[in-house]
């Protein structure tokens, strides 16, 4: 039984000696941060795996469903804002939602005109004009109110209530818009969802990052209070730890439900349409339903996985966002430890994380040698900005990793195992 | 009458900058799309390395542009398109072909097309910063500011050398690809492949050569675009995914697979941002004096810090009600 395990089991020591090594040299509190933060990057990767593991679904608006989860959590978690509620502005706010829902239901109601023998150019007349009276009237009656909230008294501040009710809204929230994205794509070619998915990620950021009076925008919101007791009352190594240790338990609850759905008939279902389309539709599968099912879980897990993160940051900041460090690296971690194999993703996210953290102090170092030699050889004189490019040719390294994994080991260093029950 | 040329200028104008750069990206991204049968999302970088190339070679060589009296860095993109295509058709050989002869999923070559996003985009910033800069270098923006004749019209019509530049262009440059697809040999047998790759094998096609003819259109056509964008505004490193979504946009609107649906494509995604973002007040400001309403200091339909959102919603009206997009593109 563990032979069969060999190569993971030398993985995982070697992982771990890595993970002993990081914390030797640069202590504990540093190590225990960057061990959460993986673990927070493992369960956004287990979405991943998930979706393209199991299903072969391109998504790559990670960053948005990261950022919407953060932006949940910082809702729900952050303390009320007395001054906002006390004043008339909360019941404004209110009659413009109010609105708002009304368009709503309109819509929805004149989607389902067809009941009633309206033909279909009419009822999507109909639906479009509803659309663009509802979003005017919406626009132009919250303006005002945005702008009197964000004089007057800031931001809307948060609800208060405990961070785990946050982290189910972050991870529900993130569902729903997948819902929306898939619904419409997934019947269409594969490329269509990657860039639909791209364009989501690039208007949530664009979305927080403006609606000051709900976000703050680039004020940033912080501190996001944790769900364990925080530094100032255990210190940071076992604060940190202890928030660890729920990270953890969370990813062991995920990966044992992750593992039973990958075993039991529903997740043998999807590897079908994933490897065979064709014949999956001709079993009679229900390819888009149950694509649609897994793009959702998948999103959910990232929106979890986000909140988690940005609770732990404790600093809710939506042009942190950037493709690179929340959509790609994850792809890097997914397609590096393995996709369609939970044990790899772990693997990859915590090590590829580790790397990841580790290269900044690296690449500048190496940039520093460079400019050192080069002037004492060449006479070069460096751009000001070394620094700053030093930290670009990480870009170019992930990009690199990208491509010469696919080329090179397309399964990741775990790959799928395809169980076969032999009589 | 000063209220409508400010209309002309900030619509008419920058719609059909905008939808002229977009048109060029786009043909690119159908091609690729229709011969390769795989979204090309480096497409925005590459266009970005095209116009650092420009600048590079600019700055290498600025006294050439005022020997001639036009801008140095459109004297140096002939040079800069051929530099591109060399990159793109060398990007094709590294990191595309190779797995295309493994006869992956298409969906594969889109990650890889990131990968090779994120190369461009590092190699870029490695050398050339992270700032903007301007491709004049050595010369000087020519703006032309045209008077009308009637009387009520004291606002000018403003236009730009690079301006004229791109729109003289993109003219140019469709229909020699109009030409180039219907009437060559090597054009029709870029459309044969896209009509039916197999079938275009085995009647004797050289597959290589139209592979290699599609990643030099493409990329001396990210060149152009990029360094008329850059000559235009300023020389941006991260535009990326900015410029990405509308391109794909235009790609799937005018239908993938057709180089005048991708044309179409990027007008009509370039026209709907501008007119989107475009302040209604300023045109309803004469009538509303004369019937005394009272205007809202801003009546654009979409704040201009949500103008992504334009394109991303006119994909996402496209893939609703005909995912073929306007002319029926071939490739769903």
């Amino acid at each position: 039984m563990l032979a069969d395990y060999k190569r993971e089991i030398i993985l995982f020591s070697g992982l771990f000696a890595l993970i002993l090594l990081v914390m030797s040299f640069m202590g504990m509190a540093y190590s225990t941060r960057m061990l959460v933060e993986a673990s927070c990057y493992a369960i956004i990767a287990l979405g991943l795996t998930i979706q393209w593991g199991y299903a072969g679904l391109f998504n790559a608006g990670i960053m948005g469903f990261l950022a919407i989860g953060a932006f949940l959590t910082m809702l729900f978690s952050y303390p009320v804002n007395e001054d906002f509620w006390g004043s008339g502005l909360a019941s404004d706010l209110g009659s413009v939602f109010l609105k708002l829902l009304i368009g709503i239901v309109l819509i929805v109601g004149s989607m389902q005109l067809g009941r009633f023998g309206v033909r279909q150019n009419v009822r999507r007349l109909i639906t479009l004009i509803l659309i663009a009276i509802t979003y005017i009237v919406f626009m132009n009656s919250l303006d005002p109110v945005a702008g009197a909230i964000e004089s007057e008294v800031g931001f809307i501040g948060g609800f208060g209530l405990p961070v785990w009710i946050g982290w189910v809204f972050g991870g529900l929230v993130a569902g729903g818009i997948a819902y929306f994205i898939g619904h419409i794509c997934l019947g269409l070619r594969s490329d269509y969802l990657a860039v639909a998915t791209l364009g989501i990620a690039e208007i949530i950021k664009a979305f927080l990052k403006n609606a000051d009076w709900l976000t703050r925008g680039t004020l940033t919101v912080s501190p996001l209070p944790w769900p364990t007791p925080g530094p100032a009352e255990l210190g940071f190594v076992m604060a940190r730890a202890l928030y660890l240790s729920l990270t953890a338990l969370m990813i062991v609850v995920i990966f044992f439900l992750l593992t039973r759905a990958y075993n039991a008939p529903w997740g043998r279902m999807l590897r079908a349409i994933r490897d065979n389309e064709t014949s999956a539709l001709a079993m009679g599968k229900n390819v888009n339903k149950r694509r649609l099912e897994v793009f959702v879980f998948g999103a959910i897990l990232m929106g979890i996985g986000g909140a988690v993160l940005g609770s732990f940051n404790g600093i809710f900041d939506p042009s942190g966002y950037i493709p690179l460090n929340h959509t790609f690296l994850i792809w890097v971690m997914v397609i590096l430890g393995g996709a369609g194999n939970n044990l790899g993703t772990l693997f990859g996210a915590v090590f590829v994380y580790i790397l990841w953290t580790m290269s900044e102090p690296v690449a500048l170092w190496v940039f520093d040698v460079i400019r050192n030699l080069g002037d004492a050889w060449f006479g070069w004189e460096a751009p000001g900005d070394l620094d700053s490019r030093a930290l670009q040719a990480r870009v170019f390294v992930i990009g690199l990793t990208i491509t010469l994994v696919l080329r090179y080991a397309p399964k990741g260093v775990i790959p799928e195992r395809v169980a076969h029950h032999h009589e | 009458m000063n209220e409508f040329i400010f209309l002309f200028n900030s619509v008419v104008i920058s719609g059909a900058v905008i939808g002229a750069i977009y048109a060029m990206g786009a043909i690119g991204v159908t091609l690729i799309f229709s011969i390769l049968r795989f979204a090309h999302f480096a497409h925005a970088d590459l266009m970005t390395t095209g116009a650092f190339v420009t600048f590079f070679l600019t700055v290498m060589f600025p006294g050439v542009g005022p020997a001639v009296g036009l801008p140095t860095a459109f004297v140096m993109l002939p040079i800069a398109m051929v530099l591109t295509s060399l990159i793109a058709v060398g990007i094709d050989k590294a990191f595309y072909k190779p797995l295309r002869e493994h006869n992956v999923k298409p969906i594969v070559l889109v990650m890889a097309s990131l990968g090779v996003t994120f190369m461009l985009q590092g190699l870029v910033r490695l050398f050339a910063g992270t700032g903007s800069r301007n491709l004049f270098v050595d010369d000087r923006k020519e703006i032309f500011r045209i008077d009308l004749p009637w009387e009520l019209a004291s606002r000018k019509i403003v236009i730009t050398e690079p301006q004229l530049l791109l729109f003289l262009f993109t003219i140019i440059a469709v229909v020699s690809l109009h030409y180039f697809l219907t009437r060559s040999r090597l054009g029709k047998a870029m459309r044969a492949m896209s009509d039916n790759a197999d079938l275009a094998r085995v009647s004797g096609i050289n597959v290589n050569v139209v592979v290699i003819v599609t990643w030099v259109i493409a990329g001396s056509l990210c060149a152009a675009a990029g360094t008329l964008l850059s000559l235009d505004v300023a020389l941006k490193p991260d535009l990326s995914f900015n410029l990405l979504l509308p391109i794909f946009a235009a790609a799937i609107v005018g239908g993938v697979g057709h180089v005048y649906g991708a044309v179409l494509g990027g007008f009509v995604v370039g026209f709907a941002e501008s007119l989107a973002v475009f302040n209604w007040a300023v045109v309803l400001r004469p009538l509303a004096r004369a019937m005394e309403w009272d205007l809202p200091r801003s009546m654009a339909l979409v704040p201009t810090e949500y103008k992504i959102t334009v394109p991303f919603f006119i994909l996402i009206a496209i893939l609703v009600l005909r995912p073929t997009g306007i002319l029926k593109g071939k490739v769903i």
